[in-house]
């Protein structure tokens, strides 16, 4: 059986469920919302001030919403025990995995689009470095939140407060990520340098996750 | 089904000195015993007698801390895990896709992408494969028939059920119990858990009475003639 195939139908199956309950996306939107109107209104920048804080307002709200969205994740697999029903069928542990990354991608990368126009109103944001450069650091960086997310949301979802773990443990790991994605951010806005050096870092960084992740997950999965 | 020129009465389940521990209290304590393919076992016990624990190391969802299980010929459970079907306590369905989604999800683990084998498990159960209801709308019984199916969907050779009747009412326990019975007749061997032992007389092979984490008497059915102990205490 072809893990691609698994993973498409999981991804599917995902994609449907949220299409339907609408839980992990609502979340994620309501509480960036939040943050982008609270912190415009509380130091009310101007254009040159926006420019230097948005990379680490827009990140750090990214990454709280996308815990939201990875907590979900998991969480539907543990209603009537379905993980189970995975994990005795011949279906690749990888494949599950995968799966969850991209839906957890597509989903935060949904936010990012939505959100995206907001920041630039409330902010008053005029990007001096090339735009696309901004996507490039969107799609790297959110890689690296979700692929480490969701390996951690499925190592913490057999202890009891699984919403507090999964911080406790993704924030730490995600620290060099984050520095290069609000650092990469900042010097596109302002454009004070090029963010090639933190580009690289990010795009090692995703690799580098990915792989361990993917090597690891098995054992997660089967863990008691 | 999938291995027919073995011997009918190959071991299909063969466990070593099975031991399983959580923490300081062992839940299994050396089970030694082997189940013969094409036979319906029913588990019987009392709460704690260590049946479901059994059932999830079997299945490969547990790791014994000590011992061994051979399922199939292979020691090595995902090696076999298309041969296998696995119901458990609870229904293992998606509670916000309808049944047919769920089925055409789970066969597809199976690599069977034919929408006519996930319509065939509905029907088979009793269940109307047009039925647009989700899940979380079914009733405990038809969720039970739906779980059912979803263990059935991949023809398996060997069958382990969890407590298939619970919460289930007693038309619809026997419907499932006379559903097992056929499967069984086709040549499936069927390992089912549950504390209604009376539902399944009509069609169990034997009961293994469990206590303690031991398997403490094997009684074998004779479903055309009268019953017969086969086997007693302790390992095989």
């Amino acid at each position: 059986m072809s893990s691609l195939n698994v993973t498409s139908r999981t991804l599917l199956k995902d994609l449907r469920m949220e299409w339907r309950s609408k839980d992990a996306i609502n979340s994620m939107l309501f509480f960036s919302l939040l943050v982008v109107v609270i912190f415009s209104f509380a130091f009310n920048p101007n254009a040159e001030e926006s420019r230097r804080i948005a990379g680490g307002l827009i990140w750090v709200a990214f990454l709280f919403a996308a815990v939201v969205a990875l907590n979900q994740t998991w969480a539907r697999e543990l209603r009537n025990q379905v993980l189970d029903a995975y994990r005795v069928s011949p279906a690749p542990p990888n494949a599950l995995f995968l799966a969850k990354v991209l839906g957890n991608f597509l989903f935060v990368i949904i936010l990012e689009a939505l959100m995206a126009p907001l920041f630039v109103v409330f902010y008053q944001l005029r990007s001096i470095g090339p735009v696309w450069q901004l996507v490039v650091i969107a799609l790297l960086g959110t890689w690296a939140l979700v692929v480490n997310g969701t390996f951690f949301a499925a190592l913490s979802i057999r202890t009891r407060s699984r919403e507090i773990m999964l911080p406790l443990i993704l924030f730490p790991i995600s620290i060099p990520a984050l520095l290069a994605m609000v650092d990469a951010t900042t010097m596109v806005l302002t454009g004070d340098g090029t963010p090639d050096f933190w580009l690289k870092m990010l795009l090692v960084y995703d690799v580098v996750f990915t792989l361990v992740c993917l090597l690891l997950f098995e054992t997660v999965l089967n863990a008691e | 089904m999938t291995g027919t020129a073995e011997s009918s009465n190959q071991p299909v389940i063969v466990l070593q000195d099975l031991v399983k521990f959580f923490g300081r209290f062992a839940a299994l304590r050396g089970i030694s015993q082997s189940f013969v393919r094409g036979n319906l076992y029913v588990v019987v016990g009392d709460n704690g007698a260590g049946k479901s624990t059994l059932l999830r190391v079997v299945a490969g969802l547990m790791e014994p801390s000590q011992g061994s299980v051979t399922l199939l010929g292979s020691s090595k459970v995902r090696d076999v895990a298309h041969r296998i079907g696995y119901m458990g306590h609870a229904p293992l369905l998606y509670d916000e896709l309808n049944g047919m989604e769920n089925l055409r999800y789970f066969a597809g683990l199976y690599g069977i992408a034919d929408d006519a084998v996930c319509r065939a498990a509905m029907q088979q159960v009793g269940l109307d494969p047009e039925l647009e209801r989700r899940v979380g709308q079914y009733s405990q019984g038809m969720r039970q028939r739906l779980s059912l199916a979803r263990a059935v969907l991949h023809d398996p050779e060997l069958m382990l059920l969890d407590e298939p009747f619970s919460n289930v009412d007693v038309r619809s326990a026997r419907d499932m119990a006379a559903i097992l019975g056929r499967v069984r007749d086709q040549g499936k061997t069927i390992f089912v858990v549950t504390h209604q032992a009376p539902l399944m007389e009509p069609v169990a092979d034997e009961f293994v009475q469990m206590a303690a984490g031991q398997i403490v008497a094997r009684e074998a059915r004779n479903r055309n003639a009268e019953s017969a102990l086969i086997s007693q205490r302790g390992s095989q």
